[in-house]
């Protein structure tokens, strides 16, 4: 990998590890008395291994001239191997949490092991490290295809790879360490926001600059799913986190915003971060691995159109319906509400456009596994989103909110939709992307696909029965016109759900295991002698009539 | 349409720009409003500030990651208002930097929780729930009671939160320190300096049972008894809204 880089290149990406590792050190030394400066450490640390792997290989041969006409993977490969540690990472420690709601004791007496540290480690790990990564990788490799150039720069794609991970790594240490920001999903403090900003706009740059070397006239529909993810997240994260730190030497930070407006900034980040992060992103993917590996082009590109605006303009109004019948205005709650119903006509538009692509090749989705997970991902999107639009409903949200429904719907988009198209995507890209025939074992993609969705099935059922069950108890009253149930009666009651999901994590936790096993026995599997399609411009839609 | 688009979809910059425009309206319309309406927080002349004992508590709340499963927004709902107290306010968060609404409640709802227990009882509650109330599935959080509160450097915590817009003095944020201290120490000259600085209605009392030794057991507790009491407003409203006129 290194040896793809130049002489110079690597002496470049020595000077950035030099630096890393000095900002690690100053952070470090200023923060010393506080928790901040393990993070100092860690960094300085991170800035050092990667000065000393690349030193080891300073003097290898500079790689051939001929590579600029190639397109360059290796950044999508590193990205799609630890996109599947932090799955097997995080899912292990979500169902770990899981347990720990059946069994509270069954953890350590010390602060990181505890629930509330975990969790937040287990949400980063998979929106982040799993999504994140899986994001970056997949947005290379199709960016570089649709666009049929190279990626515009050597090093920069390694700057956004390695620095978010790094990124991830602050902030899953950083909770079990007591630094949190608890805004849910944004929850790293300002240092390591400051960070990812930086590692984003390169990721920005790099983006434009690799569509401006296009071959293709048109920009394909997957790309602008990844600008907008790209550009949104960014928006998003700057506004929501801004906050005034303790002291330079302080990892703490206070929100600059309170109250109501805190808390209407935070769930229209919370909510985008689930649009533009967990959905745009996800189907730019769908939209360039799913035709690809169904043979058909997409359905109908006036549904791809209507569905993008749509979902860009619309999901920015929603946020407000996680604050139904709250302190928040009135006005705004039923803006949130109606735009959230609205919603549902893009998000099955893009559902429809991708179950109509299948139209055709039903029987590809019944024996081809990889193709059965995108299908079935586009069925969890239609079903969730309109779900999603359901509960934003105020009297139906009176019910769903604080409840674990809100978790079944999550994991129904979570698990089933933004997990299962990574999956049919990794699946279809991975031997292309190592040069392989096919995968190590088609046996061991059928085995993931019936745990995965064994896993999402029980854990999205046992959650729905409990939050209705928890809201329906909550609300009851007695002949005589009191409650009829103590709080501790709905935790009782919760018993044989929260085993039950508990049991669907470990189901989906193990496809994960399964699908890593499976991904990294390929990429050791004999190459191919010569790659036969697989560089060919992808199969897009039909252009419009001009 | 589909033609202008055509030419959109050959030009990335204007579709960036076009990306950035489509997806700000929302948040422009919904987000500023909140800040220039007057009406979105009430005024109240007896909300107070938290003390630093409390900040140092609400940071614990926070580290800990309690607000994942308890909420503090009692909604506008019958049962909720019957089972948690009168409705939450806006005003009520005013001061919270950031807000602790909460989103999941594996728990109850911790908006009113002020004073509805003894100090007594949350020791217990936090050291092993399940001591109080056998079937909570609540983690145990043992170490509070064993650590030591880090409070030498609160000044600099109150004066980053006046930064954010809440109130404090010069003289609450120099003395910052002192007064964490002697908020958990009655009957000593720290415990008065501090009453004097946040008003005899304050709490001032060993929260853990320990004078000798200030902990974070200590600051949680002080925040929790806190809860729903900066002001009385909501209480008033709601005696007002039934007491018939």
């Amino acid at each position: 990998m290194i040896s793809q880089l130049t002489r110079d290149e690597r002496a470049l990406a020595m000077v950035l590890c030099v630096l890393l590792t000095l900002f690690g050190a100053t952070l470090g030394l200023v923060g010393r008395d506080d928790v901040l400066g393990w993070h100092g450490a860690l960094l300085a640390l991170s800035g050092m291994v990667l000065l000393i792997v690349i030193m080891s290989k300073i003097y290898d041969p500079d790689p051939n001239p001929d590579r600029v006409t190639k397109y360059y993977d290796d950044p999508t490969k590193v990205g799609v191997i630890v996109s599947m540690m932090w799955l097997v990472f995080a899912t292990f420690v979500g169902d770990w949490v899981a347990w720990l709601l059946v069994y509270p004791e069954a953890t350590f007496d010390a602060g990181w092991s505890s629930f509330g540290r975990l969790r937040p480690v287990h949400t980063t790990g998979v929106i982040f490290g799993f999504g994140g990564n899986a994001l970056i990788a997949t947005s290379f490799h199709v960016l570089q295809r649709t666009s049929r150039a190279r990626l515009a720069g050597n090093l920069s794609p390694w700057i956004v790879v390695i620095g978010f991970n790094l990124f991830c790594l602050l902030a899953v240490t950083g909770y079990m360490f007591g630094i949190t920001a608890s805004k849910e999903y944004a929850e790293p403090e300002w240092y390591a926001d400051l960070f990812l900003v930086v590692i984003w706009v390169v990721y920005f740059v790099l983006y434009l600059r690799t569509l401006a070397r296009r071959q293709e006239p048109h920009i394909y529909v997957a790309n602008w799913y990844f600008l907008a993810f790209i550009l949104v997240v960014a928006i998003l994260h700057i506004i929501n986190n801004l906050a005034v730190p303790v002291s330079l030497g302080h990892a703490k930070s206070y929100s600059l915003f309170s109250g109501v407006q805190d808390a209407m900034t935070q769930w229209w980040y919370g909510h985008n971060a689930v649009a533009f992060f967990l959905t745009a992103g996800f189907l730019g993917m769908l939209y360039y691995y799913l035709p690809r590996r169904a043979g058909r082009p997409i359905f109908s590109y006036r549904m791809s159109i209507i569905s993008f605006w749509g979902i860009t303009f619309l999901y920015m109004w929603a946020g407000s319906h996680h604050l139904h019948y709250t302190a928040l205005p009135h006005w705004v709650q039923n803006l949130g509400m109606t735009f959230s119903i609205v919603l549902v006509v893009p998000s099955w538009a893009s559902a429809g456009n991708a179950l109509l692509t299948l139209n055709g090749a039903w029987e590809k989705v019944r024996d081809d596994a990889t193709l059965r997970f995108m299908f079935v991902a586009a069925v969890f999107y239609g079903l969730s989103t309109f779900e999603g639009s359901f509960m934003a409903i105020r009297p139906v949200n009176s019910l769903s909110h604080y409840t674990d429904w809100t978790v079944g719907h999550v994991h129904a988009g979570a698990l089933g939709w933004v997990a299962m198209i990574t999956f049919g995507a990794f699946y279809t890209l991975v031997p292309m992307l190592w040069n392989k025939e096919r995968m190590y074992s088609s046996r061991l993609i059928e085995a993931h696909f019936w745990l995965a969705l064994a896993g999402t099935v029980i854990y999205v059922f046992s959650m729905w029965n409990s939050g209705i069950v928890q809201g329906l108890m909550w609300r009851a009253y007695a002949e005589n016109g009191t409650l009829a149930y103590s709080f501790i009666d709905s935790v009782d009651a919760m018993r044989p759900y929260y085993f039950a999901r508990a049991v669907g994590g470990f189901l989906f936790f193990l496809g994960g295991v399964i699908g890593l096993y499976n991904i990294w026995m390929t990429t050791r599997m004999p190459a191919v002698e010569k790659p036969p399609v697989y560089d060919l411009p992808p199969v897009v839609a039909a252009e419009p009539a001009e | 349409m589909l033609d202008k688009h055509a030419k959109l979809e050959r030009n990335a910059l204007a579709f960036v720009f076009a990306i950035i425009f489509v997806a700000s309206i929302g948040g422009i319309v919904e987000i500023a409003p909140l800040f220039t309406i007057d009406e979105t927080v009430e005024e109240v002349e007896d909300m107070r500030v938290y003390t630093p004992l409390e900040v140092a508590g609400r940071n614990i709340y926070i580290r800990e990651g309690c607000y994942a499963c308890h909420s503090q927004m009692i909604r506008t709902l019958q049962d909720e208002v019957e089972r948690y107290g009168p409705y939450s306010l806006a005003v009520e968060s005013q001061y919270d930097h950031p807000m602790l609404w909460g989103s999941k409640r594996t728990g109850p709802d911790l908006a009113r929780l002020g004073e509805k227990y003894s100090d007594a009882w949350h020791v217990a509650h936090l050291i092993n729930p399940r001591d109080v109330v056998p079937s909570s599935v609540m983690p145990s959080y043992a170490w509070l009671q064993r650590n030591s509160l880090k409070y030498e450097d609160m000044d600099l915590h109150l004066a980053a939160l006046r930064r954010v817009g809440v109130p404090y003095t010069d003289e609450m944020i120099e003395s910052a320190a002192h007064d964490t201290y002697g908020q958990a120490k009655p009957d000593s000259e720290r415990a008065d300096a501090f009453m004097e600085r946040y008003g005899e209605d304050s709490n001032v009392r060993a929260f853990d049972g320990d004078p000798g030794h200030l902990t974070e057991m200590d600051a949680l507790v002080a925040y929790l008894q806190i809860l729903g009491r900066l002001t009385d407003v909501a209480h008033q409203q709601a005696s007002n809204s039934t007491g018939g006129e």
